[in-house]
């Protein structure tokens, strides 16, 4: 029997930050008690919003391309996977050029691991164990067919504009149906904005289609981090 | 006297909470497991399918459980993480007895004697309901069931109550006044119908993670999303309509709301005329709450008021479901009935995609309501005063109408008595109030002055610290039963292991006690299955009947809903097709729910509001969550949430350590500041203990009908915490995270 991979979309507006994906994900076999996912908090100042992110499993994969000892392969399936042991210098340049800040290296066994997509379960017809438990669908393994019927609000893209390069990915992004790609870390309009709401305003000029907001109100000051005797430090306020 | 007899520390050394996050066979060789079970997640009422994977009486690891029609394999943290829980270190092995300086190991003889004799004892001086007893759902409802006659029966005392009483008994007592049953009035599967979905007062993706998937369901068919919090919660956070009024506002906002629909006529003619009582009294009843009204009580815009009636009011389908955000007032049944009256009034119930429930939230919640083990009920959701249901139930059970003792106090009220040496000793299975009880200072004092305090629990619950003596009891995944899950549908609970070291299953040692007490001729199981048997007869008859249900058919229907009083019966996802209540007349009842302003608010001395409530990481009290270290990594503590604009005007700091006061008590924690929450209003999650328990700080005040209290308002102030607080807050919080030993 061939094994049909299906196609594995995030859809950032259902994320509720309750990380069953990485608790899940870290029961693998193969990563022991390591989640391969992580869930962001945007900005826990303003919102609850938070995001999980997984390996995106470009087509032409910026880790791959900056090893400098070949030990990262993509498979006939589009899944990019883990370096290679014995060749992995655990050089951490996988880490540093991954757009989307996916690879690590594990400092005990000096390799690189990252999400496969599950090959265990994916290989076998199942879903990958993060979509498995999601509870909201923020992250769904599902045919491309049965995604567009499901959510018609949203449409999955899967171009990404990172400065000057274009990264096409095997995971699909869900997002407004007026967004064709997804437009991150413009170094032009970085450098020549002051804060957040000019470069807001320089996203929506240069990209008058894609959906971006322009100027949003911000918090009426800066939220200033305590210190002293009565606060706690980053590192004690894990949680926060 | 039920002092403890070691320090806090000492406590957590000895018996923790340690958190570990090793499976029992390490990470390195996880083998194949012999079995994978399936059975249900013990954390909520939405009792999802989880796959536990055994190996040598072992839970190893889980695999989903996607073939389970109502989470379909997703889960929560905690559901992921559940299985760390079976083999944990800090498990209680052996029965214990308190000494002067701790607790020592003993036998279940010598254990039990002791128990046996301290009940003889305190009834023999002081009559039978001198001894009272404390349960909880997330027992089994073959467990729930055997607690209710067993604390009439073998311990012959009216005074038993349930943890339901701190959680959703408002929308019971809401439920019957309104339906004349206590269930949600349809299945999770009428959400992705629904054209409206309103949630009031319910956190769910933080408490119910796996029913936010019902909920985009229902918004990728073009739904709209009402959420009222005083919070923005994550699922209120994508909200087409966010009501962020003030805590305790609530039957303002729906008078409001109803009132609207009156104005505009978005009202069922037809069904509040024919099938409703009291409509004409309802309607002259909110002809004054106009929205500008309520907007003043809330905090809100009355715009928002009339934006989100016109979308309630002309919607041709929609859900409603409310929780603790509601239920937790002393105006808890009225915020009920108020929700309620918002359905009736446009009719929608009973049909596809029409529904109402209340989300209930412990693991059997629902089931563990229905079967006799509150104060004021007997099986099948009978009332414990109604001259032939107590008959009924004493046919069932062999006994004359004497031998069966009648209504005793609520949970609040048995703890008042025990304060004040009415009632002397206590039996406590399930339940660890020193972290889920209102103003845990009163509640301390409480278990300190009791003659006997024996507790049934797995770990070493911060109650626990207080017991004469300790039994070992059992988790969800070591005994054989059922569970009935928030919508209805009754789950089949299975024993994946059996109990380890020395500890029991829970049925065994109720059962012990009871043939100690000589009282085993009422007692004549041997397994849960049997008990079951009896339950369904005991049921028959009542509105929770579960005569027809057999374990049988739910393995192979993966569930049944009840009313299911026939065998054969297909049972009734969805109630009230018929247009008929459960009354005795068959009208669904509307009742007036004048506003009325909470026990405490802010005034010049505590000028703020205090709300509390959950993390998506514990599970209610934390003696099982805050044992497992990767939730217990990404949620450690209590902070207080508090707006930007509140920590400016008062110089607070994010991450400043501050304490939180009320004329109650006061807590020492890190303050979050973040935009989500009312400036008028700061918020604290509850699940944990001792200096650290939001619960310090909350009121004993009682809801009239269901003895609900306030939990989720209060007046409170803030200040920055003094250097001496700041030294204990951090060792609280290191303590938090203390590791087991390997």
């Amino acid at each position: 029997m061939t094994v049909v991979f299906k196609e594995f979309f995030i859809d950032f507006q259902r994320c509720i930050g309750c990380e069953a994906c990485a608790a899940g994900c870290a029961e693998c076999h193969t990563h022991r008690g390591y989640p391969m996912v992580q869930v962001d908090k945007v900005d826990p100042a303003m919102s609850p919003q938070t995001s999980p992110m997984v390996c995106m499993h470009c087509k032409v994969p910026t880790c791959a391309l900056s090893c400098p000892a070949d030990a990262i392969k993509v498979d006939e399936n589009g899944i990019v996977h883990s370096s290679l042991k014995p060749r992995c210098i655990a050089c951490r340049n996988c880490e540093l050029a991954c757009p989307f800040g996916v690879p690590m290296i594990r400092e005990d066994i000096q390799q690189m691991q990252k999400c496969d997509m599950c090959f265990d379960r994916t290989a076998a017809g199942k879903k990958p164990m993060c979509c498995t438990v999601c509870p909201t669908g923020a992250l769904h393994y599902n045919t491309m067919e049965n995604m567009l019927a499901a959510r018609p609000h949203s449409k999955p893209i899967n171009k990404w504009q990172f400065g000057n390069q274009i990264v096409e990915t095997r995971l699909w992004v869900m997002v407004p149906h007026d967004v064709d790609i997804m437009v991150v870390d413009w170094p032009e309009l970085l450098a020549g904005a002051a804060g957040p709401i000019e470069l807001a305003v320089k996203l929506k000029e240069r990209f008058p289609l894609q959906g971006f907001p322009g100027p949003q109100p911000t918090r009426d000051e800066p939220v200033p981090v305590g210190a002293g005797v009565g606060s706690f430090s980053d590192t004690e306020a894990e949680y926060l | 006297m039920a002092r403890p007899s070691m320090s806090v520390d000492d406590y957590v050394e000895k018996y923790g909470p340690h958190i570990s996050d090793l499976p029992v066979t390490g990470w390195n060789s996880k083998p194949e497991p012999d079995a994978l079970v399936e059975t249900h997640c013990c954390f909520c009422g939405m009792q999802c399918g989880i796959k536990l994977a055994v190996k040598d009486n072992k839970v190893i690891g889980f695999e989903p459980w996607e073939e389970f029609p109502f989470n379909e394999g997703r889960l929560c943290p905690k559901g992921v993480k559940r299985y760390m829980q079976t083999h944990h270190p800090d498990r209680i092995l052996d029965p214990l007895i308190r000494t002067e300086t701790g607790f020592r190991k003993a036998s279940w003889d010598e254990a039990l004697d002791l128990v046996v004799s301290k009940i003889r004892a305190i009834q023999e001086k002081s009559g039978k309901h001198a001894f009272g007893m404390m349960s909880g759902v997330s027992l089994s409802n073959e467990k729930s069931y055997l607690v209710g006659k067993f604390a009439r029966l073998a311990l012959q005392t009216r005074n038993l109550d349930y943890n339901g009483r701190f959680c959703m008994v408002s929308a019971g007592g809401g439920n019957k006044k309104a339906f004349g049953i206590d269930r949600a009035a349809n299945t999770w599967s009428d959400i992705p119908l629904a054209s409206v979905v309103f949630l009031a007062g319910t956190n769910v993706s933080e408490c119910f993670p796996t029913l936010t998937h019902y909920i985009w369901q229902a918004r990728d068919r073009g739904a709209k999303l009402i959420v009222v919090d005083p919070r923005v919660t994550p699922i209120a956070r994508t909200a087409d309509y966010h009501l962020q009024i003030r805590p305790g506002t609530d039957s303002a906002l729906n008078q409001a709301l109803l009132h609207e629909l009156i104005r505009n006529d978005w009202v069922d003619h037809d069904f509040v005329t024919q099938h409703c009582k009291g409509w004409e009294e309802l309607k002259a009843s909110v002809e004054k709450c106009t929205p500008e009204w309520a907007a003043e009580i809330c905090g809100i815009t009355p715009i928002i008021i009339r934006e989100v009636a016109a979308v309630w009011g002309p919607a041709k389908t929609s859900f409603l479901m409310h929780a603790r955000g509601v239920e937790q007032q002393i105006k808890g049944v009225e915020n009920v009935l108020s929700l309620i009256n918002l359905v009736l009034t446009t009719g929608r119930i009973g049909r596809p995609g029409c529904g109402y429930g209340t989300i209930t939230g412990q693991g059997n919640g629902q089931g563990g309501r229905e079967h006799g083990h509150k104060c004021d009920q007997l099986p099948g959701n009978r009332d414990i005063e109604n001259p032939e249901h107590r008959a009924y139930i004493c046919k069932v059970w062999g006994i004359d109408d004497s031998e069966l003792p009648h209504k005793g106090l609520t949970a609040v009220e048995m703890f008042e008595a025990i304060h004040e040496g009415e009632i002397k000793g206590l039996l406590n299975i399930c339940c660890n109030p020193l972290v889920s009880h209102p103003d845990t200072n009163y509640l301390r004092e409480t278990l300190e002055g009791m003659e006997f305090f024996c507790v049934i629990d797995f770990f070493m619950s911060e109650t626990a610290r207080y017991a004469d003596v300790v039994l070992p009891g059992s988790l969800h995944e070591e005994e054989e039963g059922t569970a009935t899950s928030a919508e209805a549908r009754i789950c089949r609970l299975r024993a994946a292991i059996s109990p380890p070291g020395n500890a029991r299953r829970d049925t065994d040692i109720l059962l012990e006690i009871a043939r100690r007490l000589g009282r085993e001729k009422y007692f004549p199981y041997s397994e849960p299955h049997e008990i079951f048997e009896e339950l369904r007869v005991a049921s028959k008859g009542g509105t929770a009947d579960y005569y027809g249900v057999t374990y049988e058919r739910i393995e192979k229907e993966m569930g049944v809903f009840w009313p299911c009083p026939e065998i054969g019966h297909p049972g009734t996802p969805r109630l009230f097709e018929d247009k008929k209540s459960y009354q005795p007349d068959g009208l669904f009842h509307m009742h007036v729910t004048a506003y009325r302003p909470s026990f405490e608010v802010p005034d010049d001395e505590y000028p703020l509001y205090y709300t509390t409530g959950r993390s998506v990481f514990h599970y209610l009290s934390g003696t099982q969550t805050r044992r497992i270290k990767f939730l217990v990594d990404n949620f450690p503590g209590p902070v207080c949430e508090m707006h930007p604009k509140l920590a400016a005007k008062m110089g607070l700091k994010h991450r400043q350590l501050v304490t939180v006061e009320t004329r109650r008590g006061a807590i020492s924690i890190p303050l979050d500041v973040t935009e989500t929450i009312r400036p008028d209003t700061v918020f604290v999650p509850y699940h944990w203990a001792e200096k650290l328990a939001a619960n310090q700080l909350t009121v004993r005040a009682l809801d009239p009908v269901s003895k609900m209290p306030e939990f989720k308002v209060a007046a409170c102030r803030v200040r920055p915490a003094t250097p001496e607080e700041s030294v204990r807050l951090r060792k609280d919080y290191a303590a938090l995270k203390q590791e087991a030993d390997a």
